[in-house]
């Protein structure tokens, strides 16, 4: 069959593609399409909350164990990172590589500090007895925003690993398509964090 | 390229459409723009709970939300660049998906829990609950 086509065609059909087929690149829809699976996490664990948020189990409560101000302080560090990895993103659109590493080292320190803060909190609260397995209430707690921490934690260490790549490699179509998948995943958790903040702490202390 | 950009903070028409890479990007005003937006966004909630402004805790609970939904498409916009043309709409579409999975999840574990929390609650006793697990 394959040399009886083979006898018919004048010229000899050529089966393999010469150039790379010029279609556009689907890493970030795909990375999209992750984020928005991740959001499903966040929103089991947001729901999960809800419906044990008011179980205290004659423990302490929201107004007892949050500290609004620090919160605020919280809230304000991840704020700062995501500006300043925007100012990454512009220079790396300006092909300016000590800039970029400036920026994403700025943006690194300011996810660290959120990080500490939280941690700070969380040992904190665990030293008063309100570890996660004094009430439904601080399970919950503990599991919803302890998952956007290791998120935070885990967005870090990629920062760095971008930081030593971009100083090694320059700032490559490879490198920029990385550095565009860890701007989405750094604002995406700063997205989460509003949730975190207006529904967990503000409405938790409103009671 | 780095001229175009600079001189139409607005639109990404005039270039790289081909590549997915570097297409959807924002510009410092953009950055700026939502960066003010969300400080304003996120200093007043954090106000009216702290200074206790509205008399009523519901009132309060209800701008915190609404707030809080504003600010969530403030960074959608300015910081995650979304819109419907990007990646030829399918980021908008897997989007809206996961809204509405969300939506379900959440609104319906809430009003499944909390009805059988009040079918519940009232045939339960003192001794029931010391003894549950």
């Amino acid at each position: 069959m394959a040399t009886q086509t083979a006898v018919h065609e004048t010229q000899t059909p050529v089966f393999l593609a010469k150039e790379e087929p010029h279609a556009p690149s689907s890493t970030m829809l795909g990375f999209w399409i992750y984020l928005m699976s991740d959001c499903l996490i966040f929103a089991v664990l947001f729901a999960t909350h809800g419906v044990l948020g008011r179980n205290y189990a004659a423990g302490p409560g929201p107004q007892q164990l949050f500290d609004l101000p620090l919160v605020a302080i919280n809230t304000s560090m991840l704020l700062f990172s995501s500006i300043t990895y925007g100012f990454a993103m512009l220079a790396m659109e300006k092909d300016k590589k000590q800039a970029t590493l400036v920026w994403l080292g700025i943006t690194g320190l300011f996810g660290a500090a959120f990080v500490g803060l939280e941690l700070y909190e969380f040992s904190h609260m665990i030293m008063e007895g309100a570890g996660p397995q004094r009430s439904a209430f601080l399970s919950s707690f503990f599991t919803l925003v302890g998952t956007h921490g290791t998120h935070v934690t885990v967005g870090i260490i990629w920062l760095i690993t971008l930081m030593v790549q971009v100083g090694k490699y320059g700032l490559g179509a490879e490198n920029k398509r990385r550095l565009m998948c860890l701007s989405l995943f750094w604002h995406f958790l700063d997205v989460i964090w509003i949730g975190v903040f207006s529904f967990v702490y503000l409405m938790g202390v409103l009671g | 390229m780095t001229s175009h950009a600079t001189e139409h903070s607005h639109g990404h028409d005039g270039h790289d459409h081909g590549h997915g890479e570097t297409e959807g990007h924002g510009s410092f005003k953009g950055y700026m723009t939502g960066f003010i937006l969300s400080v304003i966004l996120t200093a007043i909630p954090f106000w009216l709970v702290m200074a206790d402004v509205l008399s009523s805790p519901t009132a309060t609970a209800l701008a915190v939300m609404l707030l809080a939904v504003v600010q969530i498409v403030v960074h959608m916009v300015y910081f995650l660049h979304m819109n419907s043309k990007s990646e030829g709409g399918w980021t908008m579409l897997a989007l809206i998906f996961t809204i509405v999975i969300v939506a379900i999840a959440i609104s319906g574990s809430l009003w499944v829990m909390y009805h059988l929390n009040t079918n519940m609650m009232p045939a339960m006793t003192e001794g029931m609950m010391k003894t549950m697990p």
